[in-house]
């Protein structure tokens, strides 16, 4: 049996190389997935480990506000410049030094424009001379007030070179200030950059105005052990005299722990990538399944003789089971091997991205081995699994008819198929509405999941009248005609092709139809609501947001035809005991008159230094009214106790929390991060927009825009998202293509008799060609519309689940609708090409003459 | 591309049917009478010492208006010296014609012109199509060529094998009988210059068998058809005017007007020598 099977198996090469594809291609995006944050997370490893290479033990202040990693960066809060004295006093410290280190020292390159990083963050430091590990490359160490040396990454990237007057925006100064650059700086090993991180240092009384706000303070303190001294004995040596408001750690202990944050950002990253590799597997377990099911009907007597010679039913299903092992076991160590090429360029290109990450050496995990054997085989295995049983159902004496399969009634599959939808819209239903206790999204997950199973099963039953009616369009010449009849002829077989195409476009449709409407409504409240003319924003290249100087929202204030401008400050804070996103405006008054607020209790017209406003949800969670005291403890300074003085309506706009303007000076970013200016009625925006511009010449991270030009913008991240997921689920649709082609190739194979007669009849190769191209454009349209009708269903439903999130207005791409059927046709055209030219090549002779 | 050039070859065909006319009239006396053509026939398939002749100088001539059989055991060339004469495989030395037209040289676009517009089939194994009904499969060839069907003769078709209450009936619906009477319908309705029939009684039960033959025959006698059959079967044999007989690829005899005994006959000689070669 097992030699009968792998000769079988070898006879079909093509037709499983094709299905095999499939799981080639998804079992590549797991292992790739792995190798990619594996190879990410030892880079990071290493880079943390040699930044920390010279600390025997690091003093840091304890931050104020924790923050989650979803929620931002964390802010550690200075430590005054006596500490360093207290800790060289403790035994067993050679040295102390206090270090300047934050984020947010922002270069002007040589074209104006300000450098951004795309993650790594822009240090401003204090330069406390060189060591084995930092070298100056060019020039000298800055001595003076204006000087600054830069590392040679961001020389290189700004385009300056040393004795160059350099504009930079401090963490405290977003209002640009030239320095002169004095010295290049660069790691041993000849790195220019450790981790692809910008950074400036300044002379230290500089480093702390600029970057810490207060003179006389530190981020933290690097301790260098004398020798004999154990890491660990000075480093609880130096928390015993220090006491608890500290952290002390080892070196070793920093450098850990900074990698462990980012690789939790990294795992967040591979389980996206696992996502998209479930979409492609599931896309990939439709086509394998077909394609078992059609080389069983084929082999439909060649499996009867074997019944009728002895082979019990059992002994049938091993072998179609043996197929697929052998099938699962190929393309799974191609697509691991796969999925580690593509590990590694997608490592390099983020190494590239994050300016210039060395890479640690790639490395392939044992979960990337195991999970891709484990998906392949298993997604393989389930997938035959269904075939494997119809074949040994095959009775035999079937070897002795030339029996045409008769048609299965199809009440059995849509039963089922009704049944798993109705679970699948439950668990949708469950999860979307809040219902699903603690587990919502697996409960959504599950229910798309379902949702798609039930909809491939009742693929069959719609796909007779559809493919009719999609047909009908072709049915005016004979090869179209004969095309629409030969794609409604095995709606099974119709029906899982095209539901592998479905899953793709509906994921698509219903993700184009959640941004779509998340943006439209966006834009709607704000244009809807807020009442100001030009906004100042610019875009976030980092995790810093850009930011502006103060003193522009005087200047633009006192502009002609300016009626009023607010500067809006943010950042995350600890409110009592739970930590919550508090903002600052400029002019408190702005809350109605630009942005519609309405008091809900208490006056929100104004606010002296200790009171604060609350939104009526905010209150109300948190068991607030006017009155209420509230202890503050923002990332900087002390906490301090603030007076609920007025409570406004939640909406869209509104922020949980609005502090005095005073208190912004405690923010991690000080300066406003946004300002909306309101013009007077009559002002031609035209008229002011130049005026602020010019303004914001030594802002350049910001710029001036129109409400229109503004949304827009803050829209286009949504665009850019979009965009980054349908790139990924393109994948998923590549697989439904070769689905595609594996379908008609096999029935192109299954009737090559009937093309022979056609051919010998007079059918013209183009004709043929023809008549096949119209199959798979049926065929694929088919998906496509199936997949949009359920990708809307989902979007819809998700959408409507967001509505009390301000996801209000349910916007349904057309355009984009559109796009997909016509895509879907071109998919079809282009899978129909090799099967098609297979048919018209038939040997009219060998097709018919002999059977 | 493609679609144009053969548009301008259909064009080309159908100024190509007068002047065929004009030359049929003008050469009346010499071959005007043949439909078919071979003409020193050789197929050889194979080289070396693999190599098997098929047909050894085979020549020929099928006369329009006449049921032609060809008869020989198996092995003996009939079904290539058919398949050779319609086109569906090439000579290897020698020609082969339909009416006016060589088919030797031509490529796959001429082949397939010359099968569309001059030839006929009936298989053994009927070969419908499936997805279409009695009535669509009938017209097939004439829908693949764009034509129109005269409807007096469709009619007429239709009315000679006694299939009007099926036409809406799918190929499986039918029995087999019924079936190569549709084939046979949708060889007749275009009116090719030839109708090759390849054992067109193989699959049937002798009833569907003589129904199918006897309106082979009608078609010939009443409407001038040209028809050549392979069959080894001698009572099939025994409907068609004449029949040539083959054996190791050469033509051993011939008969004109057979009865099955008469061909019964023939084949028992022609099958004594080929044993005493062995």
């Amino acid at each position: 049996m097992f030699r009968a099977t792998m000769k079988s198996l070898l006879a079909r090469k093509v037709r499983l190389i094709l299905s095999g594809l499939a799981v080639v291609l998804g079992v590549m995006f797991v292992s790739g997935a792995f190798v990619l944050t594996d190879t990410l997370g030892r880079s990071f490893d290493s880079v943390f480990a040699d930044g920390f290479s010279e600390i025997d033990v690091n003093v840091a202040a304890k931050p104020k506000v924790e923050v989650g990693e979803m929620e931002g960066e964390q802010t550690a809060s200075p430590l005054p410049a006596t500490v360093v004295d207290r800790v060289k006093q403790v035994p067993g410290v050679a040295s102390a030094t206090g270090i300047v280190n934050a984020d947010g020292a922002r270069v002007i390159g040589s074209n104006g424009k300000v450098l951004t990083s795309f993650g790594p963050p822009q240090l401003g430091e204090n330069w406390t001379g060189e060591t084995e590990l930092m070298q100056l490359r060019e020039g000298r160490a800055p001595q003076a007030e204006d000087e600054i040396v830069v590392n040679k990454s961001l020389a290189t990237a700004a385009k300056v070179q040393v004795g160059q007057k350099v504009g930079v925006l401090t963490a405290f100064e977003s209002k640009k200030r030239d320095f002169t650059l004095v010295g290049i700086m660069g790691y041993s090993g000849n790195r220019d950059s450790i981790g692809g991180v910008n950074e400036v240092f300044f002379t230290t009384p500089v480093a702390q105005r600029l970057m810490l706000g207060q003179p006389d303070t530190f981020s933290s303190i690097t301790v260098n052990a004398a020798g004999g001294v154990s890491d660990e004995t000075l480093r609880d040596d130096v928390a015993r005299t220090l006491g608890a408001d500290f952290e002390v750690k080892t070196g070793k202990q920093v450098a850990a722990d900074a990698s462990a944050s980012l690789k939790e950002g990294l795992s967040f990253f591979n389980k996206i990538l696992l996502g998209f590799a479930a979409v492609a597997l599931l896309v990939g377990t439709f086509l394998i399944l077909n394609t078992f099911s059609i080389i069983v009907a084929q082999r439909t007597r060649e499996l009867a003789l074997m019944r009728a010679i002895g082979a019990s039913g059992r002994q049938i299903i091993g072998s179609v089971v043996l197929e697929a092992i052998a099938v699962g076991l190929i393309a799974s160590v191609l697509g691991l091997a796969a999925g580690i090429g593509v590990g590694a360029l997608l490592a390099f290109l983020f190494g590239k991205l994050a300016g210039g990450l060395t890479l640690a050496g790639i490395g392939v995990p044992a979960a990337a081995v195991i999970g891709s054997f484990a998906v392949g085989l298993v997604i393989t295995v389930v997938a035959a699994l269904l075939p494997a049983l119809r074949a040994s159902r095959i009775p035999p004496i079937a070897a002795m008819q030339d029996v045409a399969t008769p048609d299965r009634p199809l009440t059995k599959i849509t039963v089922t198929g009704s049944v798993v939808t109705g679970i699948g819209a439950l668990l949708l239903f469950l999860g979307l509405s809040g219902n699903a206790r603690g587990s919502t999204l697996p409960t959504i997950l599950g229910g798309v999941l379902f949702a798609f199973i039930g909809v491939a099963l009742l693929t069959p039953l719609i796909s007779r009248p559809v493919v009719n009616l999609l047909g009908a369009i072709f049915s005016w010449s004979v090869p179209g005609k004969l095309g629409r009849l030969n794609s409604g002829r095995n709606p099974r077989r119709t029906a899982i092709t095209a539901a592998a195409l479905m899953v793709g476009i509906a994921l698509v449709t219903g993700v184009t139809v959640i941004l779509d409407s998340a943006k439209g409504s966006i834009s709607a409240l704000a244009k809807d609501t807020i009442k100001a003319e030009l906004v100042i924003a610019g875009q976030q290249g980092g995790p810093r947001p850009p930011s502006f100087d103060p003193g522009v929202l005087d200047k633009a204030k006192a502009l002609p035809g300016v009626q009023m401008v607010d500067g809006e400050y943010g950042d995350m804070a600890k409110l009592d005991d739970k930590s919550s996103w508090v903002a600052a405006s400029s002019d408190i008054t702005s809350l109605r008159q630009i942005f519609g607020a309405k008091a809900t209790a208490g006056d929100i017209d104004r606010l002296g230094p200790t009171q604060m406003l609350a939104s009526s949800d905010t209150a109300k969670s948190r068991g607030w009214s006017v009155g209420s005291t509230v202890k503050v403890q923002l990332n900087r300074g002390e906490a301090r106790t603030y007076t609920v003085s007025g409570i406004y309506e939640s909406s869209q706009l509104t922020n949980p929390v609005t502090l005095p303007v005073q208190a912004a000076k405690d923010f991690t970013i000080p300066q406003p991060i946004q300002g909306y200016i309101q013009l007077a009625p009559g002002t031609r925006v035209s008229d002011v927009q130049p005026q602020v511009e010019a303004l914001l010449a030594d802002s350049p991270e910001v710029s001036v825009a129109d409400m229109d030009a503004f949304i827009k913008q803050q829209t286009g991240q949504l665009d850019g998202l979009l965009t980054m997921i349908q790139i990924l689920l393109a994948l998923a649709i590549v697989i439904a293509v070769l689905g595609i082609i594996n379908t008609l190739a096999l029935s192109v194979l299954e009737r090559t008799r009937e093309l022979g007669l056609l051919r010998a009849i007079g059918l013209r190769r183009g004709q043929t060609m023809g008549m096949i191209t119209v199959e798979a454009v049926v065929i694929s349209v088919f998906g496509a519309l199936l997949g949009v009708a359920v990708g809307t269903g989902l979007g819809a439903a998700v959408v409507e689940a967001l509505r009390d999130e301000g996801i209000t207005d349910l916007i349904l791409p057309w355009g984009q609708m559109g796009v997909f059927l016509g895509l879907a046709a071109i998919i079809g055209v282009v899978a129909a090409v090799l099967p098609a030219i297979r048919a018209a090549r038939i040997n009219v002779l060998g097709a018919i003459a002999h059977d | 591309m493609m679609e144009q050039s053969c548009r301008t070859i259909g064009g080309r065909r159908e100024f190509g049917q007068t002047e065929e006319v004009d030359d049929v009239t003008a050469t009346v006396g010499r071959q005007a009478q043949a439909a078919a053509r071979a003409n020193d026939v050789w197929k050889v398939y194979g080289s070396g010492e693999a190599q098997v002749i098929a047909l050894r100088g085979v020549s020929a001539e099928f006369e329009r208006g006449r049921f032609t059989a060809i008869m020989g055991p198996s092995g003996s060339g009939k079904s290539t010296l058919m398949h050779c004469l319609a086109g569906l495989d090439s000579v290897t030395r020698g020609t082969v014609a339909i009416g006016e037209t060589t088919v030797t040289g031509l490529g796959d676009a001429g082949l397939t012109k010359l099968r569309r517009d001059k030839v006929g089939f009936i298989f053994q194994q009927f070969n419908l199509l499936p997805t279409l009904t009695a009535k669509e499969n009938i017209l097939l060839p004439l829908s693949i060529a764009g034509r129109k069907p005269d409807p007096a003769w469709y009619d007429t078709v239709i009315e000679t094998v006694g299939l009007k209450d099926r036409l809406d009936h799918r190929p499986a619906q039918l029995s087999g009988g019924q079936q190569q009477r549709v084939a046979c319908a949708r060889a007749l309705v275009s009116r090719p210059e030839v109708i090759f029939a390849d054992e067109p009684t193989g699959n049937l039960d002798s009833r569907s068998g003589a129904e199918v033959l006897n309106f082979l025959r009608d078609s010939v006698r009443e409407h001038g058809q040209t028809i050549v059959m392979v069959t080894h079967d001698p009572t099939a044999a025994a409907y068609a005017d004449r029949v040539v007989f083959l054996a190791d690829g050469q033509i051993v005899s011939e008969l004109i007007e057979p009865t099955a005994e008469t061909v019964l006959d023939t084949m028992k000689k022609l099958d004594t020598p080929a044993e005493v070669g062995n």
